[in-house]
């Protein structure tokens, strides 16, 4: 694997050698000095034309506890607004020597280019609606903890799929590893053709809710009521929030995913994040392991490089 | 002294049908068309063994930058690149940054033209400033030569395009529109669809391009003007076009070469290159534009060469402009993998091409005695490929590099003269 552009086209194997070397790395965080050399001597460049803090941390301190050096690059700080091309960006970064660049971008398929432009290995940190593979991965990650298994596991993924690249992700990481997706959204909100993808469609979350074993909420942008997506947040929320009502119906071991931040009282109900069968938290901490195992086997050396390897660091 | 071209060997292919017969030039004008016509006299031999000489070929709206941005193309680039192609006439698009609005714009291009390649053939904007707004001095252009009005993007208030049909209808010139509603189109960067779901890249549908034919059908019926579709790129909307046509409206179309032979799913990459406008459709869609293309239910297959500086794809997908290089590859595309037969090729290359842009008594129609010398001898069986310095445009961009073609222009003829030689530009 030389880059990690998405999750769609990565077959099973590839993705259960990641979450098996992701276990590795949990081990690793538990310990009282959470830090391993493996990637000492490497640099890892993050590269956000849009901002998100927790995505940068998550990335920078994965990388530091493979003890990585990290360069740092903004909009707010670089001179992308300065009319340089994405192309002369990513020149610029790689000759300041680095192995990596971790790029978020509002664009879809910015690192797809960025790849093609650069030798050093490229993460998608987010693009777009497109794709988000490491939010998919620790999501994956997170699930395989609970359950043991993704197999047969019953999933509905609830909200704006259509501008979601969280969505798009999950959508393929979920069922490459056997779960059953239902996408649950109102027609406006949903991608203008699914007909391809291993997935199940339809429009009324009390219907699917008694029967999933996992709901995953996600974030409901305010301005979508102003493109005519949806009449007003209040009805989005009668017809898709999870209630506390709807919460009660869920099966006792279901478990609420959502990729944060959360938008409490529109999507989940507050008292609703507040209950122990929403693993947010769980996800968060989870993002650091699977990106020092994304870093690793991007830019590891020995016996992980066998896809099937179970995390020998 | 005389100039005489003689064209030997080869299969004259026009309006009337297929012959092995020899063409010979004088000063300009065909002189004679037999077999052996060229025997026993001299001039400038062009070997045309194994190719078909036809009428020269005219494309429709080719973008060329100059004299708004000169860095993209300039006349004098495109129309080298047109000649290569086998074309001794180009119309020049509107552009949408210069609108060619009044006289001094078509004076100032056909200043530049002096020295091109082929002909030049001027468009110019229906509305000043191409803003919709107010109407062009159309009389006064047409009375410079001026056939064909219609602005880049379209016309977005229907009261202003109403009344510019109306004028136009009048001076009996051509309005030309792209078909689209702005307001359907706005933001999409790809067709809506199964690949642009996939992307995660806002799309066009094909209902936004359909609502413009429609409107334009609807306005054009009671204004009687002559209407021309540009860059149809929906089987639907060539469906439209074929029922108006039948129910007499004075209708003509045109549809790119891109459009016939590439389809959404090429942006599977995200690579700029394929970003172009209209959007690439699915697979039906590219059948049904290929096929309106060889059954002749369009006029014209244009190139849709639109020429964009590297800068302007050197960019994420959405933020790209779209466009690229097509004008030296699209006449080979007419006949494979189009599929065009070779009066076929005729049809939608040369004789409706130049019938719509009002210069068929020089270019397209019948190789005959008396007729202007602008011809093109083509090479069905030549195979070349796209990219690197062979490239004439001076844009790199294009959705067709690294493809091989089979089929070339082996000579052109302006005017009686020779500008391209064994693909050669000789000027």
């Amino acid at each position: 694997m030389k880059h990690l552009l998405g999750v769609r086209g990565l077959d099973r194997t590839e993705l259960t050698g990641l979450l098996d070397l992701t276990d590795s790395f949990r081990a690793v965080n538990a310990r009282p000095i959470p830090k391993v050399p493996a990637l000492q001597g490497r640099t890892v460049a993050t590269l956000f034309f849009e901002d998100s803090t927790r995505t940068r941390l998550s990335f920078e301190t994965a990388a530091k506890r493979l003890s990585a050096d990290t360069l740092s690059f903004s909009v707010g700080t670089s001179s992308v607004k300065k009319g340089e091309s994405l192309k002369d960006t990513a020149r610029t970064i790689e000759a300041m020597g680095v192995d990596a660049i971790v790029v978020r971008h509002s664009a879809s398929g910015a690192p797809w280019q960025l790849a093609r432009w650069v030798d050093a290995a490229v993460v998608n940190g987010g693009d777009g609606w497109h794709e988000h593979p490491t939010q998919a991965l620790l999501d994956a990650f997170t699930l395989r903890s609970r359950f043991g298994s993704l197999d047969g596991l019953r999933v509905a993924i609830v909200g704006d799929i259509a501008h979601s690249r969280v969505a798009r992700s999950n959508v393929w990481a979920l069922s490459t590893l056997g779960a059953e997706v239902t996408l649950v959204a109102p027609r406006t909100l949903l991608p203008p053709d699914t007909g391809t993808w291993p997935v199940r469609v339809v429009n009324d979350l009390d219907a699917v809710l008694p029967d999933v074993d996992v709901v995953y909420l996600l974030r409901m942008q305010f301005e979508r009521q102003g493109a005519a997506l949806v009449p007003s947040l209040a009805e989005y929320v009668a017809r898709f929030g999870l209630t506390r009502r709807r919460a009660d119906v869920l099966r006792p071991d279901a478990v609420v995913l959502h990729p944060g931040p959360m938008n409490q009282g529109v999507e989940i109900a507050p008292e609703v994040a507040d209950d122990p069968r929403c693993l947010v938290l769980d996800q968060v901490a989870n993002g650091v392991s699977v990106r020092m195992a994304v870093l690793f086997r991007l830019l590891g050396a020995g016996p992980v490089s066998d896809p099937g390897g179970s995390g020998d660091v | 002294m005389s100039e005489i071209v003689l064209l030997r060997g080869g299969v004259v292919v026009d309006a009337l049908g297929e012959r092995r017969a020899d063409v010979v030039v004088v000063d300009g004008t065909i002189v004679a068309v037999g077999p052996d016509a060229a025997a026993g006299r001299s001039g400038t031999v062009l070997d045309c063994d194994g190719a078909y000489v036809m009428p020269g070929f005219v494309d429709l709206f080719t973008g060329v930058g100059e004299p708004a941005d000169p860095t993209a193309e300039t006349i004098a680039t495109a129309t080298r690149a047109a000649a290569l192609a086998g074309c001794t006439a180009i119309v020049v698009a509107v552009d949408h940054a210069d609108p060619l609005d009044g006289p001094a714009k078509l004076h100032h291009l056909r200043a530049l033209a002096t020295d091109a390649a082929c002909a030049v053939v001027p468009a110019a904007a229906l509305t000043l400033g191409a803003a919709g707004e107010r109407l062009v001095p159309m009389a006064e252009l047409a009375a410079l030569g001026v056939r064909i009005f219609g602005d880049p993007h379209g016309v977005e208030d229907p009261t202003v395009l109403r009344r510019a049909m109306a004028y136009a209808a009048d001076l009996g010139v051509t309005v030309a529109l792209d078909p689209v509603d702005p307001l359907l189109a706005a933001g999409g960067h790809m067709h809506e669809g199964a690949w642009s779901s996939l992307l995660g890249i806002a799309g066009i549908p094909a209902e936004a391009e359909e609502l413009g034919v429609g409107r334009a059908l609807a306005l054009a019926l009671r204004t009687g003007v002559r209407l021309h579709l540009r860059h149809l790129s929906t089987a639907a909307s060539i469906g439209m076009v074929t029922a108006a046509r039948r129910a007499g409206l004075a209708l003509t179309a045109d549809v790119t070469a891109a459009h016939a032979v590439l389809v959404d799913g090429d942006c599977a990459d995200f690579d700029p290159a394929y970003k172009v406008a209209p959007p690439l459709r699915p697979g039906a869609d590219r059948a049904a534009i290929a096929e309106a293309v060889r059954a002749g239910a369009v006029d014209a297959l244009a190139s849709g060469h639109v020429p964009v500086p590297a800068i302007a794809k050197d960019v994420p997908f959405a933020e790209a402009a779209p466009g690229g290089a097509m004008l030296p590859f699209s006449t080979s595309l007419a006949f494979d993998p189009i599929g065009c037969s070779p009066t076929g090729a005729v049809t939608v290359l040369a004789d409706g091409p130049a019938r719509i842009a009002g210069i068929d008594e020089r270019h397209g129609g019948p190789l005959l005695e008396g007729r202007a010398g602008n011809i093109v001898v083509f090479d069905p069986n030549a195979t070349w490929t796209v990219g690197g310095s062979a490239h004439p445009s001076l844009t790199d961009s294009t959705p067709l590099v690294g493809r091989t073609l089979r089929g070339r222009a082996r000579h052109t003829l302006v005017d009686g003269i020779a500008v391209v030689i064994d693909a050669e530009a000789q000027r």
